[in-house]
């Protein structure tokens, strides 16, 4: 089990993996995360599910190379074995049957969009698609999430390719020329889903966003992943990761996952200089 | 005549290892484990044994080691007990075996914690720790968490032919004993030999398997099993509910104790887990998970280590050892006091903690005096670290995964304490996930308890339930 069977390089910072792990895939659903470990000094760390295959008995997982960990993680290559694999964990993503969805993820962030985008397209739900990223070569899965989407829109903060500018924006875009949606569905950096439940709370639209707080244990034991939602604290891992982004403190969110910013400092300068080997 | 004082055993002295993350307490040498043991009267009908929730021949293995036979005495002691390296090490014995001891009435009682640790730990480096050659019968039983009293569960039944599999989230065995006490008073190289021996006993554990959401409790009995153990604990940690709980700097003693004790955050960056304790670190709370966070705070560097509790010293429910080991190393008690708020900088870390001073009123229901607050008393503490040692309840995905599992309104699971029974058939449960938080020594009399009873069930072919 958790052996590597295929790897992709999607962007120059953005790997995917499709590890097989068969119990994990016959129960996983769209939103739910895993936690891993790739060595005996390591951390624990949660990544998003991005696809699923319960006849092969694989996962898919696609992480951008930030930390400490998701650099070890993307040294590791096909028949190499994850150590520890967990999940699948969290709720799943409450999807709705019929309507229209927007679906925007920025970054790495269109990874733990997919599952849920795939979902809606099997349930027949019209689906308009927004993905975006500082450029054209960190744009990922586009083909995928065109097959999904009825319409998919590519924006790139340096306007390299399609819109130019935020994912945000183009959703403000979209609504000022008359789109009308039940639901909003964003996943990516913080500051991006903050500015994306800006524009839509604006319109009084519900907007579903997932929360990737720090975790440790990942299964509702530590708190380290509290999220206030609502003026009520939520643990992201059993109560999340999916929260109405309007009622997220974001905020305190940012805050927190800002907590070891001096520690992760001193990992990743280990990392360039070859240790955690 | 005069009763001999106990042994004592030696320890690292206070102002060394308020900063090292060495055991604590060092262990009986052969002598003292001799001279302690010749205190022992061998009653004709021993006390002791019935202060023991898993009923250790407390007696028998004494005698043993008066007579210098130490592999016998262990193996009176593994009988009935699976992990005695780690009970001899955190057993609350001063309210168990040792409180009913005779010589108790006139002087000190046996040291029997003591003497318990020092066969075991005889044993890991002189003895033979092969587990005993048992036939299966056959009959497979499902183990959830490989705590106390999972671990506990598992190996009586596994003695006794069954095919065990335990079923444990983290990825490493042990539960409380690897994730919440500190390696200062529980190596976690004792935990891993102790679980070996589970192991060597025909146990089989599967890690990272969360049940309730890698396999339900019923997709577990469609795979075959005959009955299913929940020993899962209480992993929930409680938080106070006041401004400022989701500061920067404020843990759970779970979080707090699962970086140091789990993760090894203490040796970052070798290990690869963060913690960011700082130099005033207070703790709310007052048992034995806050002496262990506290006594954690000083040794990773804090100046000032702080309890802060709302009732008085007689109410702490910590063992009076850890109170006074942590004593011995410097830690400040705070009685009386309860926090209202947790103040931040401008950059969102905690500053401070506002506490208001508390009197005693009547008895409450737990019969300890009830924490009154005084009006106007509100005074400001320097803290950068706050860590809230408050309880843990039980995790609800087993209730909410599980048809026919009934739980309390707390979240602690219905289950009858001479059976260990659920109301879910075929299902018992044991430790923490029933009690709330308590003692490694209770949840592994539970687990005890349960074995028995399902042994009970599956040769009578019982249907009833």
């Amino acid at each position: 089990m958790n052996e590597i069977i295929h790897k992709e390089v999607l962007t120059p910072v953005t790997k995917k993996i499709v590890v097989n792990a068969p119990l994990i895939a016959e129960k996983a659903k769209p939103g739910q995360f895993v936690m891993l470990r790739i060595r005996p000094e390591g951390e624990r760390i949660p990544l998003t599910i991005a696809d699923y295959d319960a006849e092969a008995g694989t996962i898919t997982l696609i992480y951008q190379e930030v930390g400490f960990t998701t650099i070890q993680l993307g040294k590791l290559g096909v028949s190499d074995r994850i150590m520890d694999l967990a999940g699948p964990l969290g709720l799943p993503a409450e999807l709705p049957e019929a309507g229209k969805v927007v679906a925007v993820g920025g970054g790495v962030g269109v990874a733990p969009l997919l599952p849920k985008c795939k979902e809606l397209h099997q349930r027949g739900v019209n689906l308009i698609s927004i993905i975006g990223a500082r450029s054209e070569d960190l744009i990922i899965l586009e083909d995928e999430m065109r097959e999904y989407s009825d319409e998919l829109h590519i924006c790139t903060d340096d306007g390299s390719r399609g819109f130019k500018g935020f994912v945000s924006d183009k959703l403000k875009e979209l609504i000022e020329h008359g789109l009308t949606m039940d639901e909003v569905i964003a996943i990516g950096p913080m500051l991006m889903m903050k500015a994306v439940c800006q524009v839509t709370k604006e319109y009084g639209i519900k907007t579903w966003v997932s929360m990737n707080p720090i975790m440790v244990d990942g299964t509702g034991m530590c708190g380290a992943c509290r999220v206030s939602v609502g003026g009520e604290t939520k643990f992201a891992c059993v109560d999340g990761p999916m929260f109405d982004g309007h009622l997220v403190d974001w905020t305190e969110a940012l805050r927190r996952s800002n907590a070891y910013r001096e520690q992760e400092q001193i990992a990743n300068e280990r990392c360039r200089c070859g240790g955690g080997q | 005549m005069a009763v001999k004082n106990r042994v004592e055993m030696p320890s690292q002295d206070p102002e060394v290892r308020r900063r090292n993350f060495k055991e604590v307490a060092l262990g009986y040498t052969e002598e003292m484990a001799l001279e302690e043991a010749s205190r022992c009267l061998n009653c004709k009908n021993p006390q002791c044994m019935q202060g023991c929730p898993v009923s250790v021949d407390i007696p028998g293995f004494i005698k043993l080691i008066k007579e210098r036979d130490y592999q016998g005495a262990i193996d009176i002691v593994k009988a009935t007990n699976s992990l005695p390296a780690v009970c001899g090490r955190v057993c609350p014995q001063e309210i168990q075996c040792e409180s009913k001891c005779i010589l108790g009435r006139r002087g000190e009682p046996v040291a029997i914690g003591r003497l318990e640790r020092f066969v075991a730990d005889w044993e890991m480096t002189n003895g033979n720790s092969d587990g005993p050659q048992v036939c299966r019968n056959g009959k497979k039983v499902a183990i959830v968490g490989a705590g106390p009293a999972g671990l506990t569960c598992g190996g009586d039944l596994a003695k006794l032919g069954y095919s065990v599999t335990i079923f444990e989230s983290l990825h490493e065995p042990g539960g409380v004993l690897m994730y919440g006490i500190p390696e200062f008073r529980l190596p976690k190289n004792i935990v891993k030999k102790e679980v070996d021996y589970v192991k060597k006993l025909g146990v089989n554990i599967e890690l990272n398997f969360v049940v309730g959401r890698t396999l339900t409790i019923d997709e577990i009995f469609e795979q075959g099993f005959d009955a299913v153990f929940v020993g899962s604990g209480a992993g929930l940690p409680m938080f106070m509910h006041i401004p400022g709980e989701n500061l920067n700097g404020v843990y759970s003693a779970n979080e707090y104790l699962t970086r140091i004790n789990l993760m090894k955050a203490y040796l970052f960056p070798e290990y690869d887990t963060p913690i960011v304790s700082g130099k005033k670190v207070v703790v709310v709370g007052a048992g034995n998970v806050a002496m262990d966070s506290v006594r954690c705070a000083l040794r990773l560097g804090a100046e000032k280590a702080m309890i802060v509790y709302r009732r008085g010293r007689e109410e702490m429910p910590a063992r009076a050892e850890e109170i006074h080991h942590a004593e011995e190393e410097g830690v400040e008690f705070h009685l009386l006091a309860n926090p209202v708020r947790i103040l931040g900088n401008d950059q969102g870390w905690v500053s401070g903690i506002e506490c208001i001073r508390m009197e005693l009123g009547e008895p409450d229901r737990s019969g300890r005096r009830r924490p009154i607050p005084i009006p106007g008393s509100e005074f400001v503490m320097e803290a950068d670290t706050v860590v809230m040692a408050l309880g843990t309840s039980p995790n609800p995905i087993l209730v909410k995964t599980t048809d026919g599992l009934n739980a309390h309104s707390w979240g602690g699971l219905v289950a009858d304490e001479h059976t260990g029974r659920t109301s879910r058939p075929r299902v018992w449960a044991g430790g923490d996930a029933v009690t709330g938080s308590a003692t490694v020594i209770l949840a592994m009399g539970a687990g005890k308890i349960a074995a028995n009873d399902i042994h009970e069930y599956l040769e009578s072919g019982e249907t009833e339930w």
